[in-house]
């Protein structure tokens, strides 16, 4: 008994020390989603539109603009990009967003308390890998979704439910390592009509 | 302002400027004592009194999601600002404190709860202030046990050959201490 009272700091030390590895491994910033294998919320919001004149960069009312909301997001496996041009992070992960819309990625954004103009002259800029744009200025939508920073990604089915939400950077190992492959898997689950 | 002579040194030379430095100095001491005071810096518009103490007790209860480790009345990021809004607007709607709670649950998760709901997931955090302050009492009981123990084996009395064997080691003591100290003595005296 008092041999086996021996090993008591030593059973604690190795307790101890194996929770403080785990813990140091996490990432303490990292929040789940409490929209996971939720619908998208509802919502009704003007597409943001063009700047109509290249040439001209001043701003160009197009007449009215279309109203989107939630179907949206139905028939296809979508990424739902939320950014606006307040938000540095923002630029840095948009030449990637270019390079994933470009291998065929449907990807939908959501403009987030941003100027409708300033955010027309940034995608005129940079260019647009978005399908389409959700205007979002007063950020109602962004609450509903539980946005709480820009840029933030989320992964959306065919049938408008969210599967997974980045907070951060998409950048190519991010892409690789999460997104790309829980894309590919809902992309798999599609009936074949809708591939 | 007249300043009354004092007996510090450094007034000498300094005198009225002195003063004022040290209230100054006190003044901003005592500002870093209320810092969560410089918290909420907003007027809060409610419509009556009832909901301005039910808003300014619901601000504390939620955390902000971007930054973890302030509540949303001390937070000042963007976030906060917009759930604040959210509250005003739910409490003048009319809307309960569950009700309320259910709405940001809904979309920040449980995260933002301070005090999360009592459910398997959160039963640890629940239990483990109890079980470590029962767990504490435990080995305080054994201690106090085992000591009371041993103070009862020591009042039992020595046998006979265990006497005789204390007396022996005592008497080869003395003698020791005897011959160790007398050295002393001799060369003191």
């Amino acid at each position: 008994m008092d041999r086996v009272k021996l090993f008591i700091p030593l059973i604690i030390f190795v307790v101890l020390a194996a929770m403080l590895y785990w813990g140091l491994g996490r990432d303490p910033n990292a929040m789940p989603s409490a929209l996971i294998s939720r619908p998208v919320p509802t919502f009704q919001l003007p597409e943001l539109g063009q700047l109509k004149d290249t040439e001209d960069t001043s701003l160009v009312v197009t007449g009215q603009p279309e109203i989107l909301d939630e179907t949206l997001f139905l028939g296809q496996v979508s990424l739902l990009n939320v950014w606006a041009t307040w938000c540095v992070s923002c630029r840095v992960e948009h030449p990637y967003l270019l390079d994933i819309a470009e291998t065929g990625v449907r990807i939908i954004s959501l403009n987030y308390k941003d100027e409708v103009e300033a955010a027309q002259q940034w995608l005129e800029k940079y260019g647009d890998p978005y399908e389409q744009t959700i205007s979002d200025p007063t950020g109602g939508l962004g609450l509903d979704l539980g946005v709480f920073g820009a840029p933030e990604t989320y992964l959306i089915d065919h049938l408008g439910v969210i599967h997974y939400k980045h907070v951060g950077v998409v950048d190519d190992r991010v892409w690789r390592t999460t997104l790309q492959p829980k894309y590919q898997q809902l992309r798999n689950a599609l009936p074949e009509a809708e591939k | 302002m007249i300043v009354e002579p004092q007996r510090n040194a450094s007034v000498y030379f300094l005198r009225g400027r002195f003063v004022t430095l040290k209230k100054a100095t006190l003044l901003l001491l005592l500002s870093v004592l209320c810092l969560p005071v410089w918290g909420v810096i907003e007027v809060d518009r409610l419509s009556s009194p009832a909901l301005s103490e039910r808003y300014q007790y619901l601000v504390a209860e939620y955390r902000c999601p971007k930054c973890q480790n302030q509540n949303l009345a001390e937070s000042n990021s963007p976030i906060s600002i917009d759930l604040r809004t959210e509250i005003r607007r739910l409490l003048e709607e009319g809307a309960s404190d569950a009700q309320i709670s259910d709405y940001l649950v809904a979309r920040y998760g449980e995260f933002v709860l301070y005090r999360p709901k009592v459910k398997n997931s959160t039963y640890l955090l629940w239990l483990a202030p109890a079980v470590l302050l029962l767990l504490g009492l435990l080995v305080i009981v054994f201690i106090v046990r085992r000591q009371k123990r041993a103070v009862n084996t020591s009042k039992t009395a020595l046998s006979s050959t265990e006497q005789a064997a204390l007396q022996a080691l005592l008497g080869t003591a003395e003698k020791q201490n005897d011959k160790t100290v007398n050295p002393n003595e001799a060369e003191s005296k």
